[in-house]
């Protein structure tokens, strides 16, 4: 794809951002509103990691040491909900902030004061749901997955401020949502079709599309809970003719959709920066773009492979092993396009290609624990076990985490007008990669030997493994406040980066200068 | 060592640290049933598929990483696409999952299977201990974690079966097909013995159903894996699988068991007796919630020292026992512990810790109770 | 935005329009899953009263096993007056319900219903149930609830046993009983 720009003049009516602590209150710019998300993302990370630092430190020997059972309880279920709500969707939005107008010749999002309001519910959300862990009952202790009744009959008081969060969010992702589905159909610059957009585009808008369905399913089901909670219905009661399964099935209904919404952005950022590094196009663009429209499609229909020991009946078990098998077909199709993207490419190692190959390889890795764990009868073996943790945390970790530092180091330059320091960034990715697979790949063992998931302590034959995935774990969460430093440092100064510092990069992106204007594309560019 | 399938992934590992350590479980145990061995299969066929499209996938990869790169004078060829090769990657795939998928029917259909059973157990969870009731043989029980507090607090060493130990475990034949009919009281639970590759949600208001056939007698282990609140990582089970004489004579122990309850609560009790009995049972059916020092864990689990129900009329304090309290997370034990259990403990918690009342509920009290509620 | 902007107005109505519909699917699923249950017997459900009445099957035989179970709180006294039947598919049998109060504050109660083997659930019809009302009992009060069924002839050949099993619920505090003064307690 190859963009022309015929002019790109920010002179004339261009101004400035506003100066001081209004400016970031008030803006509705979508490179200002970018920044606030991706650093709430980053402070939500640190907090969220922070949580799970508790969890690994507690499990790091056999025995209750550090925190109860009941604050362990709170941790996993906060650290869960802060790292799903707090630090990937909000990371993924803040990058289709910065960088969806810049990929299509857009001077900004189509709604930018709704674009404003919607990063602003969030730190509302989040303080109202982390406030609740000062409460005297304590905060949400029943999972981020929060089963009824446990959740419900059975949960603190501190539930209603959980649902209401959960409101919060999920009305500033939807609202996020509406806000890039209108971008990206209604402000794509001249020529700029839809089968020209990069994939991240397309897999923004496809993610978009899945959360205006599901997050308003979540919205019921919460619903549903507050009206048991407090006005005497019984959706999930069996006392009055509700079912505690049929809270499963809605949760998952959000539930199944949300995962991809949490990792199809960042297949779109692979896709990208894969191609920049091998020097060559991305193998087989229209297939992509037809895997991840199927992979979305799919995850409608496989939500009940994440029940398949409440006892569903054969038939509907059969079903949903079956759907669920076939999403290997489509995540296939796009690892062997990126494989076949660098071969005979003119491979260099960046940061952001390390994070994007690292990303490739482990991502497969849970992908083929995601396919053992669809088989019904193995499953039972290892539903709610360690293996299911290290299974998702796989699919996570270096699949929504790694595709955001891929991204991030990828589009610092962009965005800060400096390159970040190349050996620092290399070492993130080497410690970030040490300590991942250190930490989550034991999860693997201990669950196949046994070990539940959510419990505080253990018996003596699983503690070995749990010692070094907590030091891993311990590498991991510390290696990020590195991050921190190589972000600080290249914002502050750094070689000065050129409108395309990366020589094999493609995109509209790279033809506007490097920090990228406060306004860019006010008359839009000609795409051929 | 390569001849035992449970090494594989943990090969590397195995290599750095030499011994094989009892610890470094690497993979799911075979365990002790037909359909647990093939559910092991099924695991390890799956398993070695993924290892050998990972071989190809991954060994394309880094040769391309090793051998295309800009340094060794590569120079980016130009082709992005292939509709031969989509296909070709959209098919095999495909047929793969076919050949996945048969096993793995035919393994669900016979965990279906609805034919008669020698033996029916009625499992109930509750926060935080399993209860087994033997249908038809009235005979059931309660299983509690029998591990003690000072071992979970690093205030004695650890056992082998740390966390993994119940005082009654569930005892059953071997070679009988056994039918769990599985609910709960309270939330949702889920009963996991990974030797028999049964696990089933315990939901409350609805019965599950599962079953197994044990091949070998032995003492298989599991745990709880949903979710079920404080204690969810403190309610083990335990299955103790016996020939069927050696069960025949193990239930009829246990029937003579009840019938020499009985007897103990007609007895007369001394104070310092039931004192020394509620001691026992304290530990075991109140620790959890009320704490070794009858603190408590405020709010949730009000501290019985110096607690007014405590401190109160004796009556009451049954009561709360016997009854539990609505809307609270105080169960109902009247139907969990047997009479002498259940004055022992009352009488124990009006007397320890400072309580010093001096006053004490007797078997017979709580038989009165009991008979009231079940005439 | 200068030359052909296209207007939002319209695609953010419908999309909106779309959120407002997936949020009321999500209450659609209650009933969705309702009749799901009611067609394949998740978790053993039952279906409402059964009107019908079948030709006995006299060459086959059914053990029906009977399961009483309180939830957490329930204190009441509830059982089955036998463990189990055998009965013929397609004939009207009966079993009855003991339920007691032992406390001294009137009750009330709901039991809820479940067969297993679930796949056997929509071949058990319930011609009279305990479970389709509210049991109110005064202190000390006791009763006797009768469940009338057939199994149906069409019950798969291999189910030859099956359980049905009531759990009793609380739910005092949603249904307030009113007191009535009760001349003998037991019974």
């Amino acid at each position: 794809m190859s963009a022309v720009i015929d002019d790109h003049g920010h002179e004339g009516h261009a101004h400035g951002p506003a100066k001081g602590l209004m400016r970031w209150v008030l803006t509705t710019n979508h490179k200002d509103i970018g920044t606030l998300y991706l650093w709430f993302s980053f402070c939500m990370f640190l907090l969220g990691g922070s949580f799970a630092m508790v969890i690994r430190a507690e499990l790091f020997q056999p025995g209750l040491q550090i925190v109860e059972p009941a604050f362990f309880n709170q941790m996993t279920t906060m650290h869960g909900l802060v790292m799903v709500f707090g630090a990937v969707m909000p990371a993924f939005v803040g990058l289709a902030n910065w960088m969806i107008p810049l990929m299509i010749g857009a001077p900004d999002m189509a709604l930018p004061r709704m674009n404003n309001f919607s990063f602003w519910l969030l730190p509302a959300a989040f303080l109202l749901l982390v406030s609740t862990l000062f409460t005297p009952g304590g905060g949400p202790n029943f999972g981020w997955t929060f089963y009824a009744p446990l959740s419900t009959t059975y949960a603190p008081e501190s539930v209603t401020y959980f649902i209401f969060a959960i409101h919060l969010m999920g009305i500033s992702s939807i609202m996020g949502a509406i806000n890039v589905v209108a971008t990206i159909l209604n402000l794509r610059a001249p020529g700029m079709t839809l089968m020209k957009m990069p994939l991240f585009v397309w897999t923004w808008l496809i993610t978009a599309f899945l959360l205006i369905a599901v997050m308003p399913v979540l919205a019921g089901c919460v619903t549903m809970m507050l009206m048991d909670i407090h006005f005497h219905t019984s959706f999930f009661s069996a006392a009055g003719g509700g079912d505690p399964v049929l809270f499963q099935h809605v949760f998952w209904f959000f539930g199944h959709p949300e995962v991809y919404i949490m990792i199809l952005p960042a297949f779109g950022a692979v896709s990208s920066i894969i191609p920049a590094f091998s020097r060559k196009p991305l193998f087989g663009y229209t297939s992509m773009v037809y895997a991840t429209a199927s992979i979305a499609f799919l995850s409608f229909i496989v939500w009940a492979h994440h029940m398949f020991v409440v006892g569903i009946p054969l038939v509907g078990e059969l079903f949903f092993m079956y759907a669920t098998m076939l999403i290997a077909v489509p995540t296939g199709v796009k690892v062997f396009n990126w494989v076949s993207t660098m071969w005979q490419g003119e491979l260099t190692f960046e940061t952001p290609m390390l994070f994007a190959v690292a990303f490739v390889i482990l991502f497969t890795i849970g992908g083929f624990s995601g396919l053992m764990l669809a088989i019904a009868p193995a499953d039972f073996q290892y539903q709610d076990t360690y293996f299911v943790v290290a299974h998702f945390h796989y699919v996570l970790v270096p699949g929504a985490i790694f595709g955001i530092f891929a991204s991030a180091y990828y589009w610092l330059p962009k965005w800060t007008g400096h390159m970040y320091d190349e050996t620092l960034g290399k070492l993130h990715f080497w410690l970030s990669f040490i300590g991942m697979n250190m930490a989550f790949f034991p999860m693997h063992f201990v669950g196949l030997a046994g070990m539940p998931r959510r419990v505080p302590d253990y018996n003596l034959q699983f503690a070995d493994f749990n010692m070094v995935s907590s030091i891993g774990a311990f590498t991991f969460g510390a290696t990020q406040i590195f991050f921190l430093f190589i972000v600080i440092k290249t914002i502050r100064g750094g070689p000065p980066a050129p409108a395309k510092p990366w020589d094999g990069a493609e995109g509209l992106e790279w033809t506007v200068p490097s920090p990228a204007p406060y306004h860019t594309f006010v008359t839009p560019p000609e795409v051929k | 060592m390569m001849r035992h399938p449970h090494v594989w992934m943990g090969l590397l590992l195995w290599s750095i640290f030499g011994q094989a350590h009892a610890a470094w479980t690497t993979n799911m145990a075979p365990g002790a049933t037909e359909v647990s061995h093939e559910v092991f299969d099924l695991h390890m066929t799956i398993f070695w598929i993924c290892v050998v499209i990972g071989i190809i996938v991954f060994g394309a990869m880094f040769w391309s990483m090793i051998v295309h790169r800009r340094s060794t004078g590569q120079v980016a060829a130009k082709f992005h696409e292939s509709t031969t090769v989509e296909i070709l990657w959209t098919v095999v795939p495909l047929l793969i999952l076919v050949v996945m998928a048969i096993p793995a029917t035919k393994t669900l259909i016979q965990m279906y299977d609805n034919t008669e059973s020698g033996l029916d157990i009625q499992i109930t969870g509750y926060q935080w201990k399993w209860q087994y009731k033997y249908l038809g043989q009235d005979v059931e029980f309660f299983s509690n974690l029998a591990t003690p507090a000072d071992q979970i607090h690093n205030k004695e060493a650890k056992g082998e079966h740390y966390l993994l130990e119940v005082d009654q475990p569930l005892v059953v034949p071997v070679g009988v097909k056994i039918r769990f009919l599985v609910t709960a009281a309270d939330v949702i639970h889920s009963w996991w013995v990974p030797a028999f590759a049964v696990k089933r949600d315990a939901i409350p208001g609805f019965v599950n159903e599962a079953w197994t056939r044990i091949e070998k007698p032995g003492i298989y282990r599991g745990q709880c894996t949903e979710l079920c609140g404080k204690d969810h990582g403190f309610m083990p089970i335990v299955v103790e699988a016996k020939t069927q004489a050696d069960y025949d004579t193990w239930l009829a122990e246990r029937k003579a068991e009840s019938a020499k309850l009985k007897e103990l609560t007609s007895k007369e009790w001394t104070l310092e007796e039931l004192v020394a009995q509620g001691d026992k049972v304290y530990h075991t059916a109140c620790v959890a919630c009320h704490q070794a020092e009858g603190q408590g864990l405020p709010p949730m689990f009000p501290a019985l020292k110096g607690s007014k129900t405590v401190l109160g009329p004796k009556e009451e304090h049954l009561a709360t026992v016997f009854n539990g309290r609505a809307g609270t997370a105080m169960a109902a034990f009247g139907k969990q512990l047997s009479e002498v259990d259940i004055a022992a403990v009352v009488t124990y918690e009006r007397n320890a810790w400072g309580n010093n009342k001096g006053d004490m509920v007797t078997p017979k009290d709580v038989l009165a109770l009991k008979q009231a509620a079940a005439k | 935005m200068s030359d052909t902007p296209r207007p939002n107005k319209p695609l953010v109505t419908r999309l909106l329009i779309l959120v407002v519909a997936m949020f009321a699917f999500g209450f659609a699923l209650v009933p969705l899953y309702d009749v799901m249950c009611k067609a394949l017997g998740i978790n053993g459900k039952t279906g409402d009263q059964y009107t019908q009445t079948q030709q006995v099957d006299d060459s086959r035989q059914v053990r029906v096993q009977f399961l009483a179970t309180n939830n957490a709180d329930m204190t009441w006294g509830f059982f089955p007056k036998a463990q189990e039947l055998t009965v013929h598919p397609g004939a009207v049998s009966e079993m009855l319900f003991v339920a007691q109060n032992p406390t001294d504050k009137p009750m009330t109660a709901q039991a809820i219903p479940s067969i297993s083997p679930s796949t056997a659930a929509v071949y058990f019809h319930k011609t009279e149930c305990f479970c389709f009302t509210q049991q109110m009992l005064q202190p000390g009060e006791r009763i006797e609830m009768p469940v009338r069924f057939i199994v149906d002839r069409d019950l798969p050949k291999d189910v030859k046993h099956l359980t049905l099993a009531y759990t009793l619920f609380d739910i005092t505090a949603r249904m307030p009983p009113v007191i009535r003064p009760v001349a003998a307690s037991g019974g």
